[in-house]
């Protein structure tokens, strides 16, 4: 069981995390973690490449800052509604974008998110370039006062695991297997009577709202939610953060997530251009090792594809 | 009659002018992702930072070398045309035979690359470019002003437009590309040199990118970021228009800016997304875009 082995030495390490490094940077890569496993899904099991998930993470910002700030509400509800912003979304973008395959749904996708960004350009709530600052952090079910570090950063951990077990649970049952399927051959899954299209929305609202999910998370860690959130480049971070941790493999989007983060970090204040680096590493990730990191550790050792 | 609809008609030809030129671009660049797609299956995501590269291209021209607008719109394209060439050989080609989403990624990090090295040392403010003096000045249409420079943009890229669709379409240097897209070993079989043709057509799309890029170079600020808002204009455009033909390619792309013009007098709030509206219904209506064939 080296899944199971993995999950277990995956959990120890951020339970102690905070107490090595700071816990607002980890929190960071947990949200980001949580949104790539959520991309991961689609293109992963179900082999649909989403260009504009970024609408999904910073809609649910948006939402999860503005009736936090604005409506009082506690963190949780803000966060929830965050998420069913994100999953209805999904549900809209997802009917339309699977009418094509291949580049063409990419395409689609990335149109959409785009209209979501001028949307939160120009809307009144959303502030325009400004965004939502101030978000307060609240108290977490009236009990837990979030602007407490370290009950913050437990919050986003039981929150981060919670989505990884949701999809880890999605890959391993019969609704994960199918997607599989479809990823292989969509024609055979359809001539053995699978209505794929119908498997395919559902997948595509599950990782809508995963990433709504994180997303809110992350406003509320950040208390801010802002057009960076919603930028057509943070589809284009997530794919790579899946890209280089490995695609298809449940621990890659974690590992990715985290090293671009830290990567992003340590840029930040040297002199290097940020996205010259990034462009370089996509390129390097596609022409030279697509399997990913944990891809191709799993392939040196495992044997096969996990 | 003073006012049509309650607008006034300066402002309704004014925008609609704006609108036509936007689609001026919008047709150049979705016409190379056209001719790009057609040969290479790959979707050019580079294409937004290509047209950024020929705009930077006859700025760099004009103020190192003092080399003049005449110029640079023959030597730009031919620049980045030659940088297509390069990408193609020594990376694009080695992802063919896999599958074509790895080609849509790859040149999403080259667009990052490219970018990022002009913003490094430009910044994201825009450089002025001047309008050449031959084309200074404008018309009275008697409804309306038309600038010289703007005129010439639209005819400029309807000629381009059309000579590109009419070398593809009714040529046999075009029969055998769009044999090649075919069936590209059996034409390969038939003595055609088949690597090279799909170089020169990578090489020839993104050379019109960057002859969009210095036509657009006095109308816009030559900035970094230029490119990459429209490419994902321009993707919508060739969702609309469906990839199948040049002429929808051409023919949306006006039409899209056209109607982004008016949307911008009637309802201004919606002028950025009303393209983005226009896919949706079309996916709803007819999935393999107007102009479309299903693969």
């Amino acid at each position: 069981m080296p899944g199971l082995l993995a999950l277990a030495v995956l959990l120890l390490v951020l339970i102690a995390a905070p107490y090595v490094l700071y816990p607002v940077f980890v929190m960071k890569v947990l949200c980001f973690a949580l949104f790539a496993c959520a991309f991961n899904l689609l293109i992963g099991f179900a082999g649909l490449l989403s260009f504009g998930h970024a609408a999904f993470f910073g809609g649910a910002a948006y939402i999860t800052a503005h009736t936090v700030k604005v409506w009082g509400l506690p963190p949780e509800l803000g966060i929830l509604l965050g998420t069913a912003f994100s999953a209805t979304l999904g549900l809209a973008f997802g009917a339309l974008a699977i009418r094509r395959q291949g580049i063409y749904f990419a395409m689609i996708t990335l149109a959409l998110s785009q209209m979501v960004f001028f949307m939160a350009l120009q809307l009144k709530f959303t502030g325009g370039e400004d965004g939502i600052q101030a978000v307060p952090r609240g108290h977490l079910f009236g009990m837990i006062d979030l602007s407490q570090p370290m009950a913050m950063y437990y919050t986003v951990l039981a929150v981060f695991l919670f989505g990884f077990m949701v999809i880890w649970r999605t890959v391993h049952s019969p609704f994960g297997q199918v997607l599989k399927a479809i990823r292989e051959n969509e024609p055979r899954a359809i001539s053995l009577g699978y209505r794929t299209d119908h498997y395919k929305l559902m997948a595509f609202v599950l990782s809508a709202a995963l990433a709504g999910l994180a997303g809110g998370t992350k406003a509320i860690v950040f208390q801010l939610a802002t057009l960076t959130d919603v930028q057509w480049q943070m589809s284009g971070a997530v794919v790579l953060m899946t890209l280089l941790g490995g695609i298809g493999t449940l621990f890659g989007p974690v590992v990715g997530a985290a090293l671009v983060v830290t990567l992003e970090n340590y840029l930040a204040a040297s002199n290097l251009p940020v996205p010259v680096v990034i462009g370089v590493i996509f390129v390097a990730c596609v022409l030279l090792f697509r399997r990913g990191i944990v891809g191709e550790i799993a392939a040196r050792f495992g044997g096969k594809r996990p | 009659m003073s006012t049509i609809f309650g607008i006034p008609p300066q402002a309704l030809f004014g925008q609609l002018l704006l609108g036509l030129i936007n689609g001026s671009f919008y047709a150049l660049l979705s016409l190379g992702l056209a001719v790009i797609f057609g040969m290479l299956n790959v979707i050019n995501f580079a294409h937004g930072a290509l047209y950024m590269l020929g705009a930077f291209v006859a700025w760099l021209l004009l103020t190192m070398a003092g080399i003049g607008y005449w110029w640079a719109l023959l030597l730009a394209p031919l620049v980045v045309g030659a940088f297509g060439v390069i990408l193609e050989k020594t990376l694009l080609s080695r992802l063919y035979k896999l599958d074509h989403l790895y080609g849509l990624l790859l040149t999403f990090g080259l667009a990052l690359i490219v970018e990022g090295v002009f913003r490094h040392f430009y910044g994201v403010s825009g450089q002025p470019y001047p309008i050449p003096d031959l084309l200074r000045g404008g018309q009275n249409l008697g409804f309306m002003f038309l600038p010289n420079y703007r005129g010439w943009v639209v005819v400029a890229s309807l000629v381009v437009c059309l000579a590109t669709w009419y070398a593809i379409e009714r040529t046999k240097l075009g029969a055998y590309l769009r044999a090649a897209t075919e069936n590209p070993v059996l034409v390969q079989a038939f003595g055609i040199n088949v690597p090279l043709m799909i170089t020169a057509t990578y090489g020839f799309g993104v050379a019109l990118a960057g002859l969009a890029g210095v036509l657009a170079a006095p109308i816009y600020q030559v900035s970094p970021l230029m490119g990459s808002n429209l490419i994902i204009v321009v993707f919508a455009v060739v969702v609309i228009g469906g990839m199948g033909s040049i002429l929808g390619a051409v023919l949306t792309g006006y039409g899209l800016g056209l109607l982004e013009g008016l949307t911008k007098v009637f309802y201004p709030e919606a002028s950025n997304i009303v393209v983005f509206v226009i896919m949706a219904v079309v996916l709803l209506i007819k999935p393999a875009g107007l102009f479309g064939r299903e693969r």
